[in-house]
């Protein structure tokens, strides 16, 4: 039991800051522009593509630094020709502009890479364990993956807290037009932030690939779990967004880890649910990936601001 | 210059209308994209592999083959749009095979359009949709299996099993739709006849092709304490499973319907090694000199294993029938095949009358590395370990066909 506690654990936390990695450019973009970007966990599959094809020439450390810079410029490229001329047409049109990327990218990818998933996988020297637990390997690269999540989340947090381009993103999110007055370029912050948001979702991309697969459906099942975590998290709150990443991957996690049905559950809390009906016995790890989902219907009916969101949606 | 323009008129023409008179076209309505598409993309360049070869040969009651691909992204409702296409297109045989789920809504949809339009009849040849209900109860006259059923598959793994006194704790995990719970029920009840001192210490149902990570499954299994899994996993389903598996390192017994699948050895390699077994027709010896060319070949121009054995024997039994009846009439084809009986690689096969269920041998092979022939550029491949004949794998059919009386 102890095992299961502590694996489960170690995964949620794992996929929670994976999706975090994701989400923070997608909640930073909002909250910033104002657009609800959709192409954004393309940028992630782009990602892993990218690293998979310059790793074969860079080899894995120049890879992991090199596809987030090249997908990032490729984010700024995509704000400063194509968003900022949509955006005079209002958010309905900016809408509408990422969600058509997201399918021309998503088609782009299968005309290059193929429909098949491609055989990207981290060293070999990263497979060997970290530590063995009750006989269970922890391999290195999951210790990378987690390692490299938190470096992420407290460089996120100096720069957006301590520096002064934190303090002028920190400005233009309420007071967009003031930051303008004073001299700063808002279109070009926009950019910028626009590129690094797509950055971010790249660098998830590249340690996801090898951990989930890299192939063209990986956009679109990451995609809806990632706003999930930005209205349930709150919208334009990286910190909720945070907790929001961490709840749902522990949520799913232990779903599937823990031997119950619905009607254990609902007994438990005194009502009377037949264990053989129909519904009762619906298991709770046959429930495990409808768990972000649920998760959003509840909060959207009892918190529709989030866990820490100031906006309404 | 008229006559010179009235005369290519005339020849293209001409070689339009022998070209469609000369062609059988085959579609196969399967996933050619999304997260099941290393499925249907191998499926489909096998077939049209090994239809050169007829076609070369002689090609089927001096017709040639065309193999037809149609995306179905594993969709019932988009397959019956495909179906509705293909029909259109006067395609007179389909094949499918994966998800049993994809092929309970096209069972009933060429049931249905045999049924209005007299004639015109369309055949279903499944290769892999393995739900026992389609040669049992619902057993049909236009529908032809060419796999063996999840029943026969479980039949000749608990009879290995039988053997191993080892196994004393079983987990199941399965897909969550009709095959996957066919399975676990398949295993519950053949265990508890053949080895009743077996334990199921824990079972579970997944999605399919919606999880991408298995590892709380994976922790899951490794602390029941069960010291072997069986799963009837494909696709994307048992490539993560295995990785997921490998990746923590559980040195437990993986027996499978489909780990021969494209792109597991590539993902699991070493680490797979004495731990996937699978149960199937094929297996990675090529034993046969013949059978090895063709993989040798095959792997060189398409980059896929002969992994789908079965889809040859499919193409060849249809050549056999329609020689057989003289044409390539689906109606006339589909009696021509009843009861006809092929020598393939691993076995004679046999299409039973009764209930059009193939009846052939099963194999038990298990991940081995230094293999003379390598599975995907590697040197792992799966290496025979028990045999189980036709007459053991067999199990008797509840169906009751109906035959157009017509013929």
């Amino acid at each position: 039991m102890l095992e299961l506690v502590i694996f489960s654990a170690l995964n949620g936390v794992l996929y929670g800051l994976l999706l975090f990695m994701l989400s923070s450019g997608l909640t930073l973009i909002f909250s910033m522009m104002g657009v609800l970007n959709f192409a954004h966990a393309s940028f992630y599959m782009l990602g892993a593509y990218f690293a998979y094809t310059l790793g074969m020439y860079t080899g894995f450390w120049p890879a992991l630094i090199l596809a987030p810079l090249l997908v990032g410029a490729l984010g700024a490229l995509v704000e400063r020709f194509g968003l900022r001329r949509v955006h005079a047409n209002g958010h309905v049109a900016e809408l509408l502009f990422t969600f058509g990327l997201a399918y021309v990218i998503d088609e782009l990818v299968q005309m290059i890479w193929g429909t098949v998933a491609v055989a990207y996988r981290e060293p070999s020297y990263m497979r060997e364990p970290l530590f063995t637990l009750f006989g269970t390997d922890y391999s290195i690269f999951r210790g990378v993956v987690i390692l490299i999540s938190i470096l992420m989340f407290i460089a996120l947090w100096y720069l957006l807290k301590k520096t002064r381009v934190g303090m002028m993103i920190r400005a233009a999110l309420t007071h967009g037009e003031m930051v303008g007055h004073l001299g700063h370029n808002v279109p070009r912050l926009f950019m910028g932030v626009f590129g690094f948001g797509c950055a971010l979702a790249a660098l998830a991309g590249v340690i996801g690939g090898p951990l989930l697969a890299t192939e063209p459906g990986m956009a679109a099942t990451l995609g809806p779990i990632v706003f999930v975590v930005v209205v349930v998290g709150g919208m334009g709150s990286l910190q909720g967004a945070f907790y929001a990443s961490l709840l749902i991957g522990l949520l799913q996690t232990f779903f599937v880890a823990i031997n119950a049905s619905l009607a254990d559950v609902f007994n438990a809390l005194g009502a009377n649910l037949d264990p053989y009906g129909e519904v009762g016995r619906i298991s709770l790890a046959t429930l495990a990936p409808m768990t972000p989902f649920i998760l959003l219907v509840l909060i959207l009916i009892f918190r529709p601001r989030g866990l820490m969101g100031e906006l309404e949606p | 210059m008229l006559k010179a323009l009235v005369s290519i008129f005339t020849t293209t023409v001409l070689l339009a209308g022998t070209a469609s008179a000369d062609t059988v076209r085959i579609a196969l309505i399967d996933p050619l994209t999304g997260p099941m598409a290393a499925a249907g993309q191998s499926a489909i360049d096998h077939l049209n592999f090994h239809a050169k070869t007829i076609n070369a040969n002689g090609g089927i009651n001096g017709d040639k083959i065309e193999i037809v691909g149609m995306d179905n992204k594993v969709n019932p409702q988009e397959t019956l749009v495909q179906f509705q296409k293909a029909v259109d297109n006067g395609i007179r045989y389909v094949t499918q095979g994966m998800g049993s789920s994809v092929g309970s809504a096209l069972l009933t949809a060429v049931n249905k359009h045999n049924a209005r339009n007299p004639g015109k009849e369309v055949l279903y040849l499944n290769m892999a949709a393995v739900d026992p209900a389609f040669t049992n109860e619902r057993c049909s006259f236009w529908h032809f299996r060419f796999d063996a059923h999840v029943d026969m598959k479980m039949n000749a793994m608990t009879s290995w099993i039988q053997g191993r006194d080892d196994i004393k704790k079983v987990y199941l995990i399965n897909q969550d739709y009709s095959f996957g719970r066919a399975v676990a029920e398949a295993a519950t009840k053949m265990l508890k006849e053949k080895r009743p001192d077996i334990e199921i210490v824990g079972q579970d149902f997944h999605p399919l092709a919606k999880v991408k990570d298995f590892t709380p499954y994976v922790s899951k299994i490794q602390s029941s304490g069960a010291d072997a899994v069986i799963t009837g996993n494909w696709g994307q389903d048992i490539t993560l499973l295995v990785k997921a598996a490998a990746d923590y390192g559980v040195d437990l017994p993986f027996l499978t319907y489909y780990g021969a699948m494209a792109g597991v050895v590539t993902q699991v390699g070493e680490a797979g090694v004495d731990r996937i077994y699978q149960v199937n027709e094929y297996y990675g010896d090529f034993d046969d000199p013949d059978m090895a060319d063709q993989q040798v070949a095959m792997y060189e121009q398409t980059g896929w294993d002969y992994y789908w054995l079965r889809l040859s024997t499919m193409l060849d039994m249809l050549q056999k029938a329609a020689d057989k009846a003289g044409s390539t009439d689906p109606v006339k084809v589909a009696f021509a095949m009843e009861g006809l009986e092929v020598d393939t690689p691993t076995g004679k096969v046999m299409m039973r009358k009764q209930d059009h269920q193939m009846q052939m041998p099963l194999f038990i092979s298990v991940l081995k590395d230094d293999m003379k022939y390598g599975a995907e550029g590697t040197d792992f491949n799966f290496h025979k370990i028990a045999e189980i004949s036709r007459d053991e794998v067999s199990l008797p059919s509840t169906c009751k066909m109906r035959r157009p009386d017509n013929a």
